[in-house]
């Protein structure tokens, strides 16, 4: 494994999360309202994907991935 | 008739997977409601998917086949391809294990469950998978990995030789294409109903998405993304199951209105003794039901015999890693059936549709069915921006489902039947070669799987039970032979010929109406058959023939493999340890929801 999961996984729940984020803090309409029975989910879904893109980032940062010995160093 | 054949494709096979719901409702939406009907189910259902939602999906998409890129990049042998080069850690193989199995077929089958049947939908999960989960783990994992065999099927080759391998690996390989031909057409049926895009658009579409990333980087690609998958997946359950709890007014708000609107209300808060499920009327007999068809003979069937599961396990880096595998895997499973049972229960309060079909007793002909829950959701509960995740998740679901069919197919199909059978002694690279033409040529009869899907529904559950039968009396023949050395080669296929012989009776005597079961009843007593029948026939035919010799069968079975202690781990890595923890978790959420 070249590359790391765990970096991907973030990006796309930071991606996910800012687009979420925004959404839910400036355009929240009547209507969504009336689905959610008021509560703002895009916006607390969005923080908590935030939130965890970055423990993601965050392992992946502390614990990065050692080839194991015998791999090719090559490519 | 349409109805038992719905009942019968989502409750076949439980939750030991196998069953595939959807099949047999998309035929009711498209075919048996009619063409008055279609347009109907087709207004209620389309999502008002705006453009930020499609922007959410197409990154998605853009990260899927990019990772199938770069996963590319490690492919130079065929165990890259088809095992990843058993060099995956233990979290992501974990992950990938359940998410194979957490297709959309299992999420629209098991919110449609909760739904119909309430709390004791659990049962899939906490009986009828955990300790199958764990047993693979602690128990059958050290002859799989330790044996260094390629696949389920040549487990069967090393141990009882070729009779029992070319059984398992032919039936293995014809179910996959076809199931991933089915989860192709499910997925078609539910973009057609959300988004209105044309059957063939999206069954062209997705197959070309699975197969570009499947056939650059093999197994690796296709296990990054189920992890990646899982992720989405629980990012559009979690909201919905808390939207729809704070539209209630919490676990006491549902648990209120199901009362009010359900006769037998009790038997949905409770998951015991779940007769509503099993459609056994005595409460005893319906939890032996429970306990040993379910959660003993199928679950452990399908858990520890599924080459498609088990296939992510042997990726894994090394020993520690693969045992852990399915432990690490059981920790989610135990907690996402809350978040799809609950949901189903949801749906079957909020939506009117729903339930008014429900107050029918599923008579009533509106265009919507429990098998529609979760669309129904997110149509009513989700803004637009969550629209988007759920809308992701729910493809990813059906493509990473499709994935692992075709991933575990094209490495059968190439080590188990063409390296065994048709060329053999070849290069590796010429294996490599063979395994990448076969995932197109998965893809290419599972593209027809659909379309003839769309034409002759009753066909696909049809072979879907058949398949069931293979699978049956699997788990007699591995444990016997796991753990009785005497079991000979010719118990081992005959076993499993009798074992799948007897399943098929059962069902047959009920289908005729000899038997009288409804509901899970009969696959419980089918499966139970066939494992009862496989060990009747398997011990005494072994006593009477020629076993194999010791010499041939170490590392196969339990008394010939020396115990390797594990080299000194981390004390939170040890297999031991994770399973008494998933156990114990399991426990605990039966007593909460006793």
């Amino acid at each position: 494994m070249f590359f790391d999961l765990r970096l991907i996984i973030a990006f796309l729940f930071a991606c996910y999360g800012a687009v979420l984020t925004a959404l839910g803090a400036t355009a929240t309409t009547e209507a969504d309202r009336l689905k959610t029975g008021g509560w703002n989910v895009n916006l607390w879904v969005g923080l908590v994907m935030l939130g965890f893109a970055a423990v993601m980032g965050l392992w992946a940062a502390l614990r990065p991935i050692r080839p194991p010995e015998g791999e090719r160093e090559d490519e | 008739m349409p109805r038992s054949a719905v009942r019968r494709a989502r409750l076949a096979g439980g939750g030991a997977g196998g069953r595939l719901p959807w099949a047999a409702t998309a035929h009711r939406g498209s075919h048996s409601t009619g063409v008055a009907m279609t347009p109907l189910a087709a207004i209620q259902l389309r999502l008002e998917a705006q453009p930020v939602d499609y922007a959410l999906l197409a990154l998605y998409f853009a990260l899927v086949l990019g990772i199938g890129t770069m996963a590319r990049r490690s492919v130079s042998a065929s165990l890259d391809f088809f095992l990843a080069g058993r060099a995956l850690p233990a979290w992501v193989t974990g992950l990938a294990f359940i998410s194979a199995n957490l297709g959309a077929v299992e999420i629209f089958g098991m919110t449609a469950n909760g739904a119909q049947f309430g709390i004791p939908t659990v049962h899939y999960y906490w009986i009828g998978a955990i300790p199958a989960m764990v047993f693979l783990g602690l128990v059958m994992m050290p002859f799989y990995y330790g044996s260094k065999v390629r696949s389920v099927p040549e487990f069967l080759l090393r141990r009882f030789g070729r009779f029992a391998h070319l059984v398992n690996a032919l039936s293995f390989a014809l179910a996959q294409v076809l199931i991933a031909g089915v989860n192709l057409y499910a997925l078609a049926t539910v973009v057609n109903l959300l988004l209105g895009w044309p059957l063939w658009v999206s069954v062209l579409a997705a197959a070309a998405i699975v197969l570009a990333y499947t056939t650059l980087g093999g197994l690796s690609a296709a296990v990054y993304n189920e992890v990646l998958q899982f992720f989405v997946i629980v990012a559009m359950l979690v909201p919905i199951t808390l939207v729809g709890l704070h539209r209630v007014g919490g676990w006491d708000g549902l648990a209120a209105r199901v009362r009010a609107l359900n006769a037998d209300a009790e038997l949905q808060l409770h998951s015991w003794p779940g007769t509503n499920l099993t459609g056994i009327e005595n409460a005893a007999l319906s939890v032996l039901g429970i306990v040993f068809g379910l959660g003993f003979v199928l679950s452990f069937g399908y858990w520890t015999t599924n080459f498609a599961e088990v296939q992510r396990a042997l990726a894994a880096k090394d020993m520690s890693a693969a045992r852990r595998t399915p432990l690490i895997g059981a920790y989610p499973k135990a907690l996402i059936v809350l978040v799809i049972v609950i949901p189903g229960m949801l749906a079957a309060v909020l939506s009117p549709e729903l339930a008014a079909y429900k107050a029918s007793g599923g008579t009533l002909n509106n265009g919507v069915t429990y098998n529609n829950a979760i669309e129904l959701l997110i149509r009513d509960l989700l803004p637009s921006g969550m629209l988007g995740v759920a809308i992701t998740g729910l493809l990813a679901a059906f493509m990473a489902g499709m994935a692992a069919n075709v991933s575990s197919f094209n490495t059968v199909f190439t080590y188990d039947i063409w390296q065994s059978y048709v060329v053999r002694d070849r290069v590796d690279h010429y294996y490599l070669r063979v395994g990448r033409i076969a995932t197109v040529a998965g893809c290419a009869i599972a593209v027809g799987t659909a379309f003839i899907a769309s034409h002759y529904n009753n066909i696909m559950d049809y072979l879907q039970t058949l398949f069931s039968f293979f699978n049956a009396p699997l788990f007699a023949t591995f444990i016997l032979g796991m753990f009785w050395r005497r079991t000979s080669p010719v118990a081992g296929g005959v076993g499993l010929l009798v074992g799948t012989a007897a399943a098929v009776t059962i069902d047959q005597l009920n289908r005729h109406h000899v038997l009288h079961m409804s509901g899970q009843g009969p696959s419980f007593v089918a499966a139970s058959a066939a494992f009862v029948m496989d060990i009747a026939v398997s011990v005494p035919l072994s006593l009477a023939t020629a076993p194999k010799p010791d010499s041939e069968l170490g590392g196969l079975v339990w008394s010939l493999t020396p115990r390797v202690r594990a080299e000194k781990d981390a004390w939170y890595r040890s297999p031991g340890l994770l399973a008494i923890g998933v156990l114990a978790l399991a426990t605990a959420l039966s007593i909460v929801y006793w």
